[in-house]
């Protein structure tokens, strides 16, 4: 063998186990996150903690007002956001391509994408909650669709500009007016995309306690109602972790791992809708 | 001048059904002019396009024949920047006249690409999906569209059992044939092929130019190829084009065997391209 030869083998070598090694270190982090989150959240997880509200310490109380919080937070959460995010991809994709409006309004949303969430929470707190003088489930809601706006726009352009201009042009060629290339055309080629990307917003905001903490604040009892404050999965555990009593921490274990498990859960969905459609 | 023997090769096979009568104009074309932003692509075009014949526009890359088909169905619209100025005359009517709505000419107008661009939907959707924009069938008259053009796709056979499963799945030989089916399916009167068999294997090739033979009857025809044999093969008529003019168009055989022009003939020869 060559030197030459010898010397590129050395450096794929290295290189290879370089990418292996830092491969290695973020799986061994994940892998460690995982297994002290069963291994201390499993034993704490008891069908009360799913079926009762919060109760003080010594009363084996469950999770159940947080857990509904989260989904209705969520939930309207990503009503809200969905067809702004979708849309605004759409114009910047479809309607704005090269335009100087298009071109602001990407670098806007890419601002908001990486902007702290906190300032998004104290944004929605002076719009909603310093205005009607109450924490409430719905400011929870609009700080939660504020942060999937720009994760949707991003996700539904990153989609829709992967769809060849050739299927558009013979949509268009069939004599479709482009609202219908759009729609029945582009969408529907980048549908799975852009459904995982619903999706990974939506696992994104099932995880997300700053902006929170300042619009719907977290409620110990059991409220559904959109103009009070409204408890959370994310601010329980933020609450009980912090808390003296084992009981409760323990608690805070559990909805660790229900959060966990469900954003998991998600992103295995989505995982799948993408290999299914591909 | 003695032919070349690419030359005497070629003439063996245009003629075979190719028309030597002219056939009546259905597209002509009035200095046609067309520009990408500042540059000038078309120059001064005066072309005619004779009803239910196969018309094929060859010459070498950049030659602006792509940009002329565009021009014809107004694909162009779709991008800013792009202008055309002259006429393009269908009945009376100029085409490329702001008044003349772009998806409605292109119901008269199909077009097939270069590659094959099934939808991601079933084969029938595929052909459905066209025939929707323009008109309002009943069920059994838009399975009997569908069945008629896929059948004049010469489709039907491979496809008939799996109508609702994805075009994906088709080969690039049916997804083009496809494509075919659904641009017949809206019943236009011109079909404007872009190179339709350079991404296709010999054999789809061969089945596509068939097609397009028979094609004929029914559609006033015009093809873009790189492939001379391809142009020889099936048209009626040739025009040569090179850096954005006309420089010859005449009967396919009078162009492959006897062009008037030294540019012409050193292209068809392959001297240059």
């Amino acid at each position: 063998m060559s030197r030459l030869a010898a010397r590129r083998k050395l450096t794929n070598l290295v290189a290879a186990a370089l990418s292996s090694l830092a491969a290695l270190i973020a799986l061994a982090v994940l892998g460690s996150i995982l297994w002290t989150l069963f291994e201390r959240g499993f034993p704490a997880l008891r069908w009360s903690v799913l079926t009762t509200s919060m109760a003080p310490t010594g009363e084996n109380g469950g999770l159940a007002n947080a857990i509904v919080g989260s989904l209705i937070q969520v939930g309207i959460g990503m009503v809200i956001a969905t067809p702004i995010g979708v849309l605004g991809g759409t114009y910047l994709s479809e309607y704005a391509r090269g335009s100087r409006l298009g071109q602001v309004t990407r670098f806007v949303s890419d601002i908001l994408l990486s902007a702290p969430s906190i300032l998004i929470g104290l944004f929605v707190y002076t719009l909603l909650v310093a205005t009607t003088k109450t924490y409430s489930g719905i400011a929870g809601a609009v700080a939660l669709a504020v942060i999937a706006i720009p994760i949707i726009i991003r996700t539904t352009e990153d989609m829709l500009s992967l769809v060849p201009t050739a299927l558009r042009e013979a949509a268009a060629a069939l004599g479709a007016p482009k609202w219908k290339v759009t729609t029945l055309i582009a969408w529907r080629a980048a549908g799975a995309g852009m459904l995982t990307g619903l999706l990974l917003s939506l696992a994104r905001l099932a995880g997300e306690t700053a902006p929170l903490l300042f619009t719907s604040l977290g409620n110990l009892n059991w409220s559904t109602s959109l103009g009070k404050p409204m408890a959370s999965l994310p601010i329980a555990i933020y609450q009980f972790a912090a808390s003296p009593y084992e009981d409760l921490v323990q608690l805070a274990w559990a909805g660790a791992l229900i959060v966990t498990v469900g954003v998991l859960a998600i992103n295995i969905i989505a995982q799948l809708t993408i290999g299914r459609r591909r | 001048m003695a032919e070349s023997p690419q030359m005497a090769s070629l003439s063996d096979v245009v003629g075979r059904h190719n028309s030597l009568d002219g056939g009546k104009p259905f597209i002509e074309t009035r200095n046609l002019e067309f520009f990408y932003g500042e540059t000038r692509a078309l120059k001064s075009i005066n072309l005619s396009f004779p009803e239910s014949r196969v018309t094929a526009l060859i010459g070498p890359s950049g030659c602006g024949k792509s940009t002329l088909l565009r021009v014809i169905n107004r694909m162009y619209s779709l991008y800013p920047g792009q202008r055309a100025t002259g006429e393009v005359l269908m009945g009376g009517e100029n085409l490329i006249d702001a008044k003349v709505d772009p998806t409605e000419l292109r119901a008269r107008i199909g077009m097939v690409f270069q590659k094959p661009t099934p939808f991601p939907m079933s084969i029938q959707e595929n052909i459905t999906f066209g025939v929707r924009l323009h008109e309002s069938l009943s069920r059994q008259a838009m399975d009997e569209r569908v069945e008629w053009s896929l059948r004049k796709a010469a489709l039907w056979d491979e496809v008939k059992d799996r109508l609702k499963s994805s075009a994906l799945g088709l080969s690039g030989g049916q997804q083009q044939r496809l494509c075919i089916a659904r641009t017949i399916a809206v019943k236009p009167q011109v079909l404007l092929f872009d190179e339709p068999t350079s991404a296709l294997d010999p054999i789809s090739t061969a089945k596509v130019e068939e097609l397009i033979a028979e094609l004929r009857a029914d559609f006033t025809i015009v093809i873009v190829t790189h492939s001379m044999q391809q142009a020889a093969r099936c048209s009626d008529q040739t025009a040569f084009m090179y850096l954005g003019e006309v420089i010859e168009v005449g009967p396919t055989a009078q162009i492959f065997t006897n062009p008037r022009e030294q540019r012409t003939r050193e292209y068809v020869t392959g001297r240059f391209g």
